[in-house]
């Protein structure tokens, strides 16, 4: 098992807007390698002729009244745990700098 | 202090007036004193547990009838959404967070007069076997201060064994309610996927995760599921009750009938020996019942926990997505724009166990890997599923160790968290098919309880119950 580079870990943590100290990543290079490498061994199981299973229900397009439901969180509740909000909308920092 | 009496017997005496409601939610409110040093809970809801008590005790003696649970206090495992207080499932990231709806699970409850008394430690998101992972503290096994519960519902599992309250909520991804069960010797029922409504229920891989009950009882197991089964609006997963339910306090299975598979997978040479002859105890009073028993090979189980740890990942990646900040949780103000404040928001707010999940999700659902890892492991699902189902047309149910040892040291699994999600080994393949499963307590080994897991095919929650039931007399 080898560890994965430096910038493999710090790629994953950018796409997953994680910020990792030195020492985290450090560690996630040989952890994370650890974990992939067992995971590997799905390779060799023969599933030939058969098709992923991504839901266990067996429902199908579950759907409902396209009307609101009276619901026990109304919006300003929503609303009043944001750090800012503006006219009933969450406001965050400037998307670009 | 004295053992709860059973759930139906409590409300039953409620109803009557023998017992007040107040004084029962007061009594678990001494025993989280008490037993303080296991930090089996994060928080109490005291004001509102007290303010339901009286409304109930007032109603009855107007006259009215209060449902089953009349009175019945109970502890949820922090990761269910509960009014009054805060909800953390204890991260960083929702250290603050006061849940602003409740889950439907808790409502159900609540309908038939249950009381919320306390929200237990977990693993941070559920992620772990042993609750260490929680951004808080680590809850201790009430069998032995120096070891671990089990996980991730472990503050829950804890809380039932202290006798804090008579039964306990948890969820169960890869065996969080089955693992803790076995580790403090009650009873864990983790149903059928879809049975119980998620909504509400702080998401962690939404393709696996399920809700149940933790008691000292199959019977009162049975009565809390039966409480909370079947369709709701808010969760599109979920499934039709069984129109006979799911309580069998009265039922009477008999075990001369059943024809049991005992897992050869789960008879490897890992296995400690203490649970390995309890197992084999239970084994040979089956026999002895009458029940025809056979060994059954499921030769792809083994490769379950590697399939879990891709599709849990995976999903865990997509669910923590939304824990940027903005909104609701964590939210890092020095941030100069957009972006720093996701990053950092989330750098606070998420501990080692949940960015080491995030990212694992992030590289198998990367483009160039998806096929290669998600869709593998989904098909190798498939496989699995299949070995079930051929099981299941000749067994009624299948049985094994719900762990491969009793509850380990605090500490012994930190470093290498590839040995922690081993932990999972004989609990994970139930979560990936679907089917429903318990832990019932089988004895002691060393003085720590071991647990044995019963398998039935999906639907057949009823009928497990019924079953669990029967050789939990049989163990009595």
């Amino acid at each position: 098992m080898s560890k994965l580079t430096r910038d493999q870990v710090l790629k994953l943590a950018h796409l997953s807007r994680l910020k990792l100290s030195e020492e985290e990543i450090e560690r996630f290079r040989e952890e994370l390698a650890e974990i992939l490498d067992y995971v590997k061994q799905l390779e060799n199981a023969d599933t030939k002729g058969l098709e992923p299973t991504y839901q266990v229900t067996g429902l199908k397009n579950v759907t409902r009244a396209d009307k609101p439901l009276d619901y026990q969180a109304k919006p300003d509740d929503l609303l009043k745990r944001a750090p800012d909000t503006l006219d009933k909308q969450f406001k965050v920092k400037r998307v670009i700098t | 202090m004295a053992d709860w009496e059973p759930i139906s017997v409590i409300a039953d005496k409620v109803q009557k007036g023998e017992l007040k409601a107040v004084d029962l939610v007061k009594r678990s409110f001494d025993m989280i004193g008490r037993t303080k040093d296991f930090d089996a809970i994060i928080s109490v809801p005291e004001a509102r547990a007290i303010e339901r008590a009286k409304e109930i005790d007032a109603q009855i003696a107007k006259g009215q009838k209060v449902d089953r649970l009349a009175g019945v206090p109970f502890v949820a495992k922090d990761n269910f959404l509960t009014f009054s207080g805060k909800t953390t499932a204890a991260s960083h990231m929702l250290e603050n967070f006061e849940a602003p709806y409740q889950a439907t699970a808790i409502n159900r409850l609540e309908v038939e007069g249950a009381i919320c008394v306390a929200k237990s430690n977990l693993d941070a998101w559920a992620h772990g076997s042993s609750t260490e992972n929680s951004d808080f503290f680590v809850t201790k096994n009430p069998f032995d201060k120096t070891r671990v519960p089990g996980g991730s519902s472990g503050g829950s599992a804890a809380a039932v064994a202290l006798k804090i309250a008579p039964f306990a909520l948890g969820t169960d991804t890869g065996g969080s309610i089955r693992l803790p069960a076995a580790f403090c010797g009650i009873v864990g029922y983790k149903p059928t996927y879809g049975l119980v409504s998620r909504s509400g229920v702080v998401a962690m891989a939404s393709s696996t995760d399920v809700i149940g009950p933790l008691a000292a009882s199959v019977a009162e197991a049975s009565i809390i599921l039966d409480v909370m089964a079947g369709r709701d609006e808010l969760d599109s997963t979920t499934i039709e009750r069984d129109t006979e339910g799911y309580d069998v306090q009265t039922s009477k299975f008999k075990l001369q009938n059943a024809k049991i598979g005992v897992i050869d997978e789960y008879l490897t040479e890992d296995l400690e020996p203490g649970v390995e002859k309890q197992v084999d105890a239970v084994i040979q009073k089956l026999k002895q019942a009458g029940t025809k028993i056979e060994p059954i090979s499921l030769p792809s189980l083994p490769l379950a926990l590697a399939v879990y740890y891709i599709i849990c990942p995976a999903e865990v990646s997509s669910n923590l997505a939304r824990y940027d900040g903005q909104r609701y949780g964590l939210f890092a103000k020095d941030a100069k724009n957009l972006e720093e404040s996701y990053m950092l928001s989330r750098e606070l707010g998420f501990g080692a166990e949940a960015k080491r999940r995030i990212m694992i999700g992030s590289h198998v659902l990367s483009s160039g890997y998806f096929e290669a890892y998600y869709q593998k492991a989904q098909t190798v699902r498939t496989k699995i599923i299949n070995e079930f189902t051929s099981a299941f047309k000749k067994f009624d149910f299948l049985i094994g160790p719900t762990s491969p040892t009793t509850a380990f040291k605090i500490g012994a699994k930190t470093k290498d968290p590839l040995k922690m999600y081993l932990s999972d080994i004989m609990t994970v393949a139930a979560n990936i098919s679907g089917n429903p499963a318990i832990n019932l307590p089988a004895g002691f080994s060393n003085n720590l309880p071991v647990g044995l897991q019963i398998i039935a095919p999906m639907h057949a929650d009823r009928q497990l119950l019924a079953f669990a039931k029967s050789v939990e007399e049989l163990l009595a």
